[in-house]
């Protein structure tokens, strides 16, 4: 546009929106910013989705959290119910808990702004877990984008942040029970447990303090560093383009996709509508948190059947599946005079750590032992890198393990079992469980690309059965067109980086252990079909293909 | 299908063999043809698909519609039900959600209806180029240059020893979060004021529990005597006093040395806080005499002073040891023995300063 203002000196805008536009460009120049993303490239799948949920149940966790801080009160003063609620009328609790059953009772629309608040937050962390889901097993995490990948654990971290501390903020008895829980876990930590436990609370548990601190950090600073995180993830995308799946017509040099303007902004745009629209139909419907059925907390009740939010339940399924005592021996030991909670401390922070830890670096770990540094924007499909995807999945039911053990009590009462055989099988299951889904899922992929290769060296099984004049019966495979077969031929199949010397001629020790873990990771590959084969196959049962496609054109 | 059907590695050479990757590949055949919608062949299909994304807007309004219906048509009043707050809930959440949804679906399906649907391919641009690279590496080494932090490793080492240091106030303002903990944890209410034993009385109310009151198999709630009285802190003191009393047959009682004049009869109070990380310990098996934690699940069996038989807790339910005063209440003789509740780092030696 500027090249063409400098040919026309004076450039009039026809339309009032032209003349506005040009009012607004003229000053902030935004006719570059247009010009490089108006018709922006973006690629369309639906696994894509997932990003874009989490951003618009982010922007819905805004519009409705707003709306709940001009009614709610965080304090902890005590006071006597006196709303609409009958039961409770009369009742003493902290100020917090009232004026989150005043939300619920007394502003109208309020119940259902704390439920649209409470879905969406749920929706948050799932949408934001799912999509870091597809984002490995794909493996968008790799050159250029690990940097947007630690962005993105960093952004799970701060989701369930912002979902804990909202989750404690009407100081009901179940989230009462939660911080109570915290609190105990805080306390094993050595040396400064027990510090950490006073500052945090302003004192002895639960004290006054708790609920005003949780809901700064809430509404300020977590949701302004989930804001950031955000910014820097989506700039990013913008650097990076968006990935593809692979596809005729799409490599690692292109973006296939829809332009911005007008098709995928209407859709992702749409989409926010969409995503709003649901959580309001779950917000009608579905009770989530009836803090007004817990009652106040107090230390002394609880219910049974309590749980915390998904998102915690992994690590408080962990706390449940260690065991405290070990026949007579007591795992909580005491040295020099100093208590080690490792019953707590263990289930509290070692699963939690590995799970994080490896995801963060996961990225690093698979370029160090394939020595791939080139950049990739075409995605993986699962099934073609298979140790990944069982990597993958190893961790996913180690987790779900773990998720599971967090209902092991309600697992017992709903199908009748002892809750002690519950938590022995899903104590073997977290050590076997990882094992066997890593085998199983390896062997899925690994015969998923056998499949692949099958179909697109013999064409698809057409479920016809075609008796030749020699009385042999065969089954028509109908070839495939160039466009599907390139989809299932054209992936990259890596192969076995073996241990190489350094600059001195010598094999260090680690890249020995780079070379096993190599072997380990692609020694079992099944490799992508080539033209060569397909004559080959076209050589073997290839008249059976052409005669059977004889009969069918005759049919017709 | 059987003749096709051999993928096994061996047979068909599936097993990538060495230099395999040097072998030809397929040739990308390029981006599929782009195959017509019916909208962009008939034009009253398209009018048709127009005509639902109306439709579809329309839906937003009526929508909207119910929503404002619902807020100003619903009085909630003093005395609200339970049914009047759900109805109007239900009437909000549908009104939202066709106000959203007739946007959103009619959005997309606009898009994909009506809007060009051509898959177009761009270029992907190098991250940075090496002209960049270069350039900013000579700036760098400029400011650098310019700054002479090279040649003046005095001004350096100061610089970087003054900011190490610099954030150490910033930690240290945040000291008065909490107080000190102190031996707060391993003190309760049950210690006996001025020579007054306190009296074990029922939670919630406070009334004090006659010992006759107790039957074989019941189990009682109890707070300190005094607990509701209190005008600060009641929640931290409740959060570390409550207990649980039952009263078994003294014979299934195995008490260990020194804990024979703990109860009273086979009454016994045990605290009622989880040794695991602190959730109430609340459900009791009358018949097998074992204590639940609803949360982890940790059991602890009366039979045995508490041990735990299973789940996450280390160590048994600390005992409070009771006796009957001269009006046939039950009274706590003293505090407990040892710190309740989760473990902490100093806990043992607070256990070993309470029984010196």
């Amino acid at each position: 546009m500027s090249a063409a203002s400098t040919a026309e000196p004076a450039f009039v805008a026809k339309t009032k929106t032209g003349r506005i536009t040009d009012f607004v460009d003229s000053r902030v120049g935004g006719s570059g910013i247009l010009r490089e993303f108006g018709r922006k490239v973006f690629p369309d799948h639906w696994s894509f989705m997932f990003g874009e949920v989490a951003l618009y149940s982010f922007v819905i966790l805004l519009l409705s959290g707003t709306f709940l801080t001009f009614f709610f009160d965080p304090s902890m003063a005590e006071t006597h119910y006196d709303g609409s609620y009958v039961p409770l009328k009369g009742v003493e609790m902290s100020v917090a808990y009232s004026s989150s059953l005043n939300i619920s009772f007394d502003v109208r629309g309020g119940l259902f702004m704390r439920q649209v608040h409470h879905w969406a937050a749920l929706l948050f962390v799932a949408s934001v877990a799912v999509h870091m889901l597809r984002v490995f097993f794909t493996g968008a995490f790799r050159r250029p984008r690990e940097m947007n990948w630690v962005v993105g654990c960093v952004l799970l971290i701060l989701a369930m942040a912002a979902g804990f501390t909202g989750y404690s903020l009407p100081d009901d008895l179940l989230s009462g029970n939660g911080l109570r829980i915290i609190d105990g876990v805080i306390k094993s930590i050595p040396v400064i447990g027990t510090y950490i436990s006073f500052f945090l609370f302003g004192g002895e548990f639960p004290g006054t303090a708790i609920i005003s601190r949780l809901y700064m950090l809430h509404i300020l600073l977590v949701p302004a560093l989930i804001l950031l995180m955000i910014v820097m993830h989506l700039f990013m995308v913008v650097v990076h383009k968006h990935t593809q799946y692979p596809g005729p017509g799409r490599n690692d040099n292109n973006v296939v996709g829809y332009p911005l303007g007008p098709v995928y902004a209407a859709k992702a745009g749409g989409f926010f509508f969409i995503v709003f629209g649901v959580i309001a139909l779950m917000a009608a419907f579905f009770t989530i948190n009836p803090i007004w059925n817990y009652g106040p907390y107090d230390p002394s009740p609880v219910s049974a059947g309590t749980q915390p939010d998904w998102y915690i339940g992994f690590v408080d399924g962990a706390l449940r599946l260690m065991p405290g005592t070990l026949g007579n021996w007591h795992v909580e030991q005491i040295f020099f005079g100093h208590v080690f909670t490792f019953n707590v401390l263990l289930p509290a922070l070692v699963p939690a750590g590995i799970l994080f830890t490896v995801m963060f670096t996961y990225p690093w770990i698979e370029r160090w032992v394939t020595k791939d540094d080139r950049e990739h924007h075409v995605l993986d499909r699962p099934r073609n890198a298979p140790t990944r995807t069982a990597i993958g999945m190893a961790g996913f039911v180690w987790y779900c393990v773990m998720w599971a053990a967090a209902g092991s009590d309600l697992i017992a009462t709903h199908f009748g079992v002892s809750l002690n055989d519950v938590t022995y099988w899903l104590r073997a299951l977290f050590f076997v469980g990882p094992i066997i889904a890593f085998i199983v899922t390896k062997r899925v992929a690994l015969a998923l690309q056998r499949k692949d290769r099958e179909i697109a060296l013999h064409g698809r099984e057409t479920g016809r059965i075609v008796r030749l004049p020699h009385g042999e019966f065969i089954e028509v495979h109908a070839p495939l067109d160039e466009y599907k077969r390139y989809k299932l031929v054209g992936f990259e199949s890596p192969q076995v980086q073996p241990a190489v010397p350094n600059e001195h001629g010598v094999v260090t020790r680690k890249e020995k252990r780079r070379a096993l873990l190599s072997r380990w990771f692609f020694e079992d590959r099944v490799a992508p079909a080539t033209p060569a084969e397909l004559e080959a196959a076209h050589g073997h049962g290839h008249e059976a293909v052409e005669a059977a496609e004889g009969t069918k054109s005759l049919t017709h | 299908m059987g003749n096709h059907s051999d993928g096994s590695p061996n047979h068909s050479g599936t097993v990538a063999t060495a230099g395999q990757n040097e072998v030809e590949k397929f040739q990308d055949p390029g981006i599929p043809p782009h195959r017509l919608r019916l909208a962009d062949t008939d034009p009253r299909a398209a009018k048709r698909a127009e005509r639902q994304v109306a439709l579809l807007f329309g839906i937003s309004v009526v929508g909207t519609l119910i929503f404002l219906v619902a807020y100003f048509a619903i009085d909630l009043g003093d005395d609200s039900s339970i049914a009047t707050i759900r109805l109007q809930n239900a009437l909000l959440g549908i009104g939202t959600a066709f106000a959203m949804l007739g946007i959103g679906t009619g959005i997309v399906h606009w898009a994909k209806a009506l809007m060009p649907d051509h898959e177009v391919s761009e270029e992907r641009h190098a991250i940075r180029y090496e002209e960049d690279r270069q350039a900013a590496v000579r700036i760098v080494d400029d400011i650098v240059e310019e700054t002479g932090i090279k040649r003046r490793p005095l001004i350096r080492n100061t610089l970087l020893g003054a900011v190490a240091l610099a954030p150490l106030p910033a930690i240290a303002i945040f000291g008065d979060l909490g107080p000190r903990p102190d031996d707060k944890l391993a003190h309760t209410m049950w210690a006996p004021q001025d020579g007054k034993r306190k009296r074990l009385t029922r939670d919630p109310d406070g009334t004090p529990i006659k010992a006759s009151d107790v039957t074989i198999g019941s189990a009682f709630h109890v707070i300190p005597e005094g607990l509701n009285e209190l005008e600060e802190g009641k929640l931290n003191e409740k959060a570390k006093s409550v207990v649980l009393l039952m009263r078994l047959d003294p014979a299934s009682l195995n008490p260990s040395k020194g804990r024979e004049e703990w109860g009273y009869n086979g009454i016994v109070a045990y605290s009622k806080i989880c040794t695991h990380v602190g959730c109430p310990v609340a459900l009791y098996e009358q018949q097998t005499h074992h204590l639940l934690c609803p949360c982890h699940q940790s059991t602890f069996d009366l039979t045995q002073e508490c041990k735990v038989i299973f789940g996450p807790a280390s160590r048994p339910l600390p005992q409070l040891p009771i006796a009957v005063d001269d009006e046939g209440y039950l009274v706590a003789t003293s505090d407990f023995h040892e710190p309740v509740g989760p473990s902490y780092w100093e806990r043992d030696s607070h256990e070993r300063s309470i029984n010196s």
